[in-house]
């Protein structure tokens, strides 16, 4: 069976953001730009079912700019065995995002679609669920466990309860959440063999997609700061303080 | 005229405090109407629970075997048969409101907006991005809006309301894919949840082992508080994964949260930001914590802790 993989490029994550003065967004001119941290955990989890003889193929896909190749080339160097770069300078919204790797399941049938649950930028934790809807597929998000026997998942989900766990019928879509695994390094002779990997390039067009009606963003802001307060010397001072409050 | 349709978290007894939250967003949004659907297997407790929060116009209670656990792929078309009627469909951003309102959106053609901090208008809201580092304003395009109620923001709905409960059919078809197997619960016993906590006392790497956690337990049953946790604290093992507090994790509002411990990454930080004081304990005197403790002190929580069971008496 296949697995396609979805892959972001995103502002790393230990980048601190500057929002624009002028409300126009967040400042990303060269900025350092990875592969969004929960993709990469989906890559790994696709690398290890087909490591385990449960898949035989992992195909990354990304939607995005011409840059957002080396966020495939990266996925390639993990181990995916080919890429298709969705290329387009619009911006994507989840929804569009769902038709598209809709039109790329319907294409290339994977048995599992295997997503990072939210991208760090926009943090939607969106299209895993609704490319799930648009198939009528079942859907396991935030997942730090999957199991897959024959044509079941048993995923386990982290839920605020606790821990689900669900069984889908394949083909499904899974969400990675962030103790699903620890993505491994990347290798210097494995970056150098992923350069040989084949990415075949398409557009929304080729696919056939349409943008779907998209929320429209009017301003950015940078959030209202909590103020720092003070430091107490002792928890006397401490307890003084909490119970003038009225809190203990 | 915005109509309001609420779907409400429950674990088949009791309505999950995000939904009161959720009432209150909708309230804000103007709408001539509330009203809150229960799923359930039989939703009538639940139902009842919610028709006596204020504000909320109908109580939609759909009873079916299928509906026992909240599993999104088999509410979601019942969610879409219900939103014909309304102009909003509204969801607490928790984990169920997450995995279930981006699957409704999509059955509906239409975008979802997550985690609403603040109402504009019926169509503008704000909500957090880059892990709370930036806020957008979004506006939702024509047609019915899906959102996730980020459910720090808003203040619970109160009690004092007597709102009709009618039972509906929901004709559906729903999907055999998905099959609920397990749910494991960490067993707070209790402890208060936390994400309706008044108190919330949290621990770190810092704490340094499972057993160690004991004493940020007893400390928080003394206080009569939730327990919460860093991530460093719950991928080292020492506490399980429902007590993570910050963005990955839940985003709390408690009027006193104790942070013993814990450094004060971004993104734990993203989940405390609601809170009424923030009270940091920590050996490390530049742990980013302190930049947004209303009270902040550079000590062993080893020490600490004892003197302040000692001082509560």
């Amino acid at each position: 069976m296949k697995i396609l993989v979805g892959v972001k490029r995103v502002v790393d994550y230990n980048v601190r953001i500057q929002v624009n003065p002028d409300g126009s967004g967040v400042a990303t001119n060269g900025v350092k730009m990875s592969m969004n941290p929960f993709d990469e955990i989906a890559v790994e989890e696709a690398l290890r079912l087909k490591e385990a003889g449960k898949a035989e193929e992992v195909i990354a896909v990304t939607i995005g700019p011409k840059a957002s190749q080396e966020q495939l080339r990266t996925a390639l160097a993990m181990g995916a065995d080919r890429a298709i770069h969705v290329e387009t300078d619009e911006e994507i919204q989840p929804l569009t995002g769902a038709r598209i790797l809709k039109a790329l399941t319907d294409k290339e049938s994977p048995k599992i679609v295997m997503l990072g649950k939210q991208a760090i930028d926009d943090d939607n934790n969106q299209t895993a669920q609704m490319l799930a809807a648009l198939s009528n597929w079942p859907q396991a998000t935030f997942a730090s466990k999957v199991e897959v026997e024959g044509d079941v998942a048993n995923v386990t989900r982290e839920v605020d309860a606790g821990l689900e766990t669900l069984a889908v019928d394949l083909p499904a879509v899974i969400s990675a959440d962030l103790r699903l695994n620890e993505p491994r390094y990347v290798k210097l002779p494995d970056i150098m063999k992923a350069k040989r990997k084949p990415i075949e390039t398409v557009t929304l067009a080729d696919l056939a997609v349409e943008q779907a009606a998209a929320v429209k963003v009017l301003k950015t802001s940078a959030p209202a700061q909590r103020e720092a307060g003070i430091k107490v010397e002792s928890v006397d001072e401490l307890v003084a303080a909490l119970k003038e409050k009225g809190l203990i | 005229m915005s109509k309001v349709l609420i779907i409400a978290e429950h674990d088949g007894a009791n309505l999950n405090g995000s939904t009161a939250r959720a009432v209150t967003c909708a309230q804000g949004i103007g709408a001539d109407s509330v009203d809150v659907a229960v799923f359930a297997s039989d939703g009538s407790a639940v139902a009842g629970q919610v028709a006596a929060l204020s504000g909320v116009s109908t109580v939609l209670q759909i009873d079916n075997a299928a509906n026992e656990q909240a599993v999104a792929a088999i509410l979601a078309p019942q969610v879409q048969a219900l939103a014909s009627d309304y102009s909003h469909v509204l969801v607490p951003s928790t984990t169920f409101g997450k995995d279930l309102a981006p699957r409704v959106a999509a059955l509906l053609g239409v975008p979802q907006i997550s985690d609403i901090m603040r109402v504009e208008s019926a169509t503008v809201f704000d909500r957090p991005i880059y892990a709370g580092n930036a806020v957008t304003t979004v506006e939702a395009p024509a047609g019915i809006v899906v959102g996730t109620v980020r459910t720090a923001s808003f203040s619970a709905a109160d009690a004092g309301g007597s709102a009709t409960v009618e039972k509906r059919e929901v004709s559906a078809e729903l999907p055999s894919h998905t099959r609920f197997v397990k749910l494991e619960t960490s067993g707070g016993g209790d402890r208060p949840d936390l994400q309706a906590a008044a108190k919330v006392v949290s621990g770190g790497r810092g704490v340094g082992s499972e057993e160690n956690f004991k004493v940020i337990y007893d400390f928080a049953d003394k206080l009569g508080a939730g327990v919460g946790a860093s991530r460093a604290a719950v991928d080292a093992g020492f506490i399980p994964n429902d007590h993570q507090v910050g963005q990955t994790g839940k985003i709390i509002a408690p009027e006193l949260y104790i942070a013993f411990g814990i450094s004060g990454a971004i993104q734990h930080l993203a989940g405390i930001k609601d809170a009424g004081t923030i009270v940091a304990v920590n050996k490390d005197p530049d742990a980013p914590i302190f930049e947004v403790a209303d009270f902040g002190l550079v000590a062993d929580l080893f020490e600490v802790i004892p003197e302040l069971e000692k001082a509560l008496g």
